[in-house]
């Protein structure tokens, strides 16, 4: 095989221009899948992340230990593990749910317990006068965690927030597994039904559209709150 | 209907699927340390390029870190496991999954091992290139130590993840833990083994979770 | 003094586990007094004025703010209690997020529920009692340290406290920057602000001071006019800490 030749078959078999043509409606709407898949995940995440850092600093026991606990173990296990248990084992309870659903489910609670860290380190690394600060001047100890402690644990902790919120939104592709129609489930039952690579570079490309813009912003984002510290 | 002890903690057949899964620890721990260790070197390699002043090196280091970091993990998987094939390649599964993962795990670890290489003032390169020191052993013996030390807990959290993400191939059928796992569970009709996996991964790695929360909020300190 | 003290502070004793920090203290600031403490360094001057907004919780004794103890008021009571005494402390702790003018409103608002008009009328005031109206929309990180720690008093002006107090505030300033913090407690002197003050400005204590309050060891060791304390201590342990700190001001 000379060099054209091979290149030419590898043009044919990654960048097939009928097989783009046909796939790429489906991997369109798959891509929006993705996308609101991925924006819930982030929006619940990070909100129920930010309560349970909030609820921590009340620090009582019988709050802090279960927190610890949840943010422990989801840290520790790999959302695969959780996501395979949800949709095959609770059927088996009667709890029936859908791959969204159970994908939704196990990555807003896997970021949740990873925001919860960041929005507590960024908690306890707070300079303790700036507590006293608010406390003497008369704001309760909740007013001074929503108006004083928190905005500042939120920008200590946004260039780690970003990069994880990206890290999980990538995990949305692990619904391939359980029959959620996103990009990866799409282009990889079109690459079986087509026997050609091309879907697989198309969903290269379509997650590289949506998460190559993500990932400098994040990299920008870092830049700027880097010096701030 | 069952109830949740025989569905998810059910010790028979926990007793059964033990063999397999300590066979699928195995080939989780192969898949790690090939993963890990390489991933450790070629992660400090790639930051060395892209932190180097030559801008023909550093720019096309950093597009393909953004590139890596940008594709899921798990698609870059699938287009090295089912992709390459097409092209004549020929790779064992063992090795299609290490390359993925290898890939997508060196341009995390030069992330880390960037900031660190950063965080080093320039006067400690000014001072080891004042004493008389090569660029290499400026490097070796002042910069990448300093660096290392500096950034520990994010290798460390990076290096839970890399265990996390080796479950990833069991979607391409290798036989690692989550593999086993789920194969028991699908011969048995019972989410015991899937649990007994996950009780696994938790003694691998809670430890190390600990361990990195523990740091962090020291160096927050 | 017929009437009340504004602050007056009876057998207070603090404890952090077995170490005493206070033992027994007692001491009045009357009303429009300005009353300085000095004394070594851990000799629980801090504590005490820290005691007086509850930073820190006594372990007994009692402390009366213009005749009302607020030592064992209730936890709900104890927001409102704070917004009587205004507290400057050494490190300023503005808010690094806010610009110097939402710094002197937030309490304000939060806490006395000020309206947005009022707090912001309230703050441009406070910032121009102590000359630093033109700077509020800058960011604290944009002040050299004088001026943060006047903008630290402006937000505890603007709750209208009846006491101030001032925990070493100008021991966390390069010297040229001193004088500016000073004359703005000057000033308030003469406005008639009642302040209890932990400092270590000698020559400033002898000039502003109406009493001078020496602690040693967690016990209040003598108190007097200035120039009784300065010009003849009656005890030892007075006497030595003097000749230390002028020792240390002589080679400065």
């Amino acid at each position: 095989m000379n060099a054209p030749a091979g290149f030419q078959r590898f043009v044919e078999v990654f960048f097939d221009g009928a097989i783009i043509d046909r796939y790429l409606p489906d991997l369109l709407s798959a891509m929006v899948t993705t996308l609101w898949l991925g924006a819930i995940i982030i929006v619940t995440g990070v909100a129920v992340g930010l309560v349970l850092a909030c609820l921590r600093s009340l620090q009582v026991w019988w709050l802090t230990v279960p927190i610890v606990m949840f943010a422990d173990i989801l840290r520790a296990l790999p959302p695969l593990v959780l996501i395979l248990i949800f949709y095959f084992g609770l059927p088996g309870l009667g709890v029936m749910m859908s791959g969204p659903l159970v994908l939704f489910i196990v990555l807003a609670a896997v970021l949740a317990a990873f925001c919860e860290e960041i929005f507590w380190a960024g908690l306890t690394a707070l300079p303790r006068g700036q507590w006293e600060a608010g406390r003497a001047t008369g704001m309760s100890f909740a007013q001074t965690l929503i108006w004083v402690a928190l905005p500042q644990a939120v920008r200590m902790g946004v260039p780690s927030l970003v990069n994880r919120s990206l890290a999980i939104t990538k995990m949305t592709a692990l619904g391939s597994v359980i029959g959620v129609k996103e990009v990866l489930a799409v282009s990889s039952s079109a690459q079986a039904m087509s026997g050609s690579a091309t879907p697989l570079t198309m969903a290269a490309a379509a997650y590289l559209a949506i998460f190559l813009p993500a990932v400098i912003l994040a990299r920008w984002l870092e830049r700027r709150f880097s010096w701030k510290v | 209907m069952p109830g949740i002890m025989e569905m998810f903690f059910n010790l028979d057949i926990m007793a059964q699927a033990w063999p397999l899964l300590l066979q699928g620890l195995w080939m989780t721990l192969r898949l790690c340390s090939v993963v890990i260790g390489l991933g450790l070197v070629g992660g400090l390699l790639l930051a060395l390029a892209a932190t180097s002043p030559r801008r023909w090196l550093s720019w096309p280091v950093m597009a393909l870190i953004d590139l890596m970091r940008a594709l899921p993990p798990l698609v870059l998987l699938i287009f090295v496991y089912s992709g390459i094939p097409f092209a004549g390649v020929e790779m064992s599964p063992f090795v299609a999954v290490a390359v993925a993962f290898l890939l997508n795990n060196s341009a995390y670890y030069a992330e880390v091992y960037r900031a660190g290489l950063q965080s080093v003032p320039a006067g400690q390169s000014e001072a080891a290139r004042a004493t008389g020191l090569s660029k290499a052993q400026m490097l070796g013996h002042v910069v990448i130590p300093q660096a290392v030390r500096n950034v520990l807990p994010d290798l460390l959290s990076n290096t839970i993840e890399v265990v996390k993400l080796t479950s990833l191939a069991s979607v391409v059928s290798l036989s690692e833990l989550l593999y086993q796992a789920n194969m028991a569970r699908s011969v048995t009709y019972n989410s015991s083994p899937l649990v007994l996996a996950a009780a696994i991964y938790l003694v691998l790695l809670w430890p190390m979770v600990r361990l990195v929360s523990r740091y962090q909020r020291k160096l927050a300190l | 003094m017929a009437q009340t003290p504004m602050l007056e502070i009876t057998a207070l004793e603090k404890r952090f586990g077995t170490v005493e920090v206070l033992r027994s203290i007692d001491l009045k600031v009357g009303r429009g007094e300005l009353v300085f403490v000095i004394g070594p360094s851990g000799s629980g001057k801090s504590t005490m004025l820290r005691c007086c907004n509850r930073l820190e919780e006594p372990t007994s004794g009692s402390i009366f703010i213009d005749g009302r103890n607020i030592v064992n008021c209730p936890a709900a009571e104890l927001n409102r209690l704070r917004l009587q005494t205004g507290m400057v402390f050494q490190g300023f702790h503005l808010y690094p997020h806010m610009s110097v003018v939402r710094n002197v409103m937030l309490a304000q608002i939060k806490a006395l529920k000020r309206d947005k008009v009022t707090a912001r009328t309230r703050a441009m005031d406070m910032l121009d009692r102590v000359g630093l109206a033109h700077k509020a929309d800058a960011m604290p990180s944009e002040l050299s340290g004088g001026q943060q720690q006047r903008v630290a008093i402006a937000r505890a002006l603007a709750l209208n406290p009846k006491v101030m107090l001032f925990d070493e505030p100008t021991s966390a300033l390069d010297p040229e920057l001193v004088g500016s913090v000073l004359k703005v407690m000057k000033d308030l002197r003469a406005e008639g602000m009642t302040m209890l003050v932990v400092s270590h400005e000698m020559a400033f204590a002898r000039e502003a001071a109406d009493r001078v309050v020496f602690m040693d060891g967690g016990v209040v060791v003598e108190q007097g006019p200035p120039e009784a304390i300065f010009g003849n201590p009656q005890h030892d342990r007075t006497r030595a800490f003097l000749s230390r700190v002028s020792h240390h001001a002589g080679a400065e």
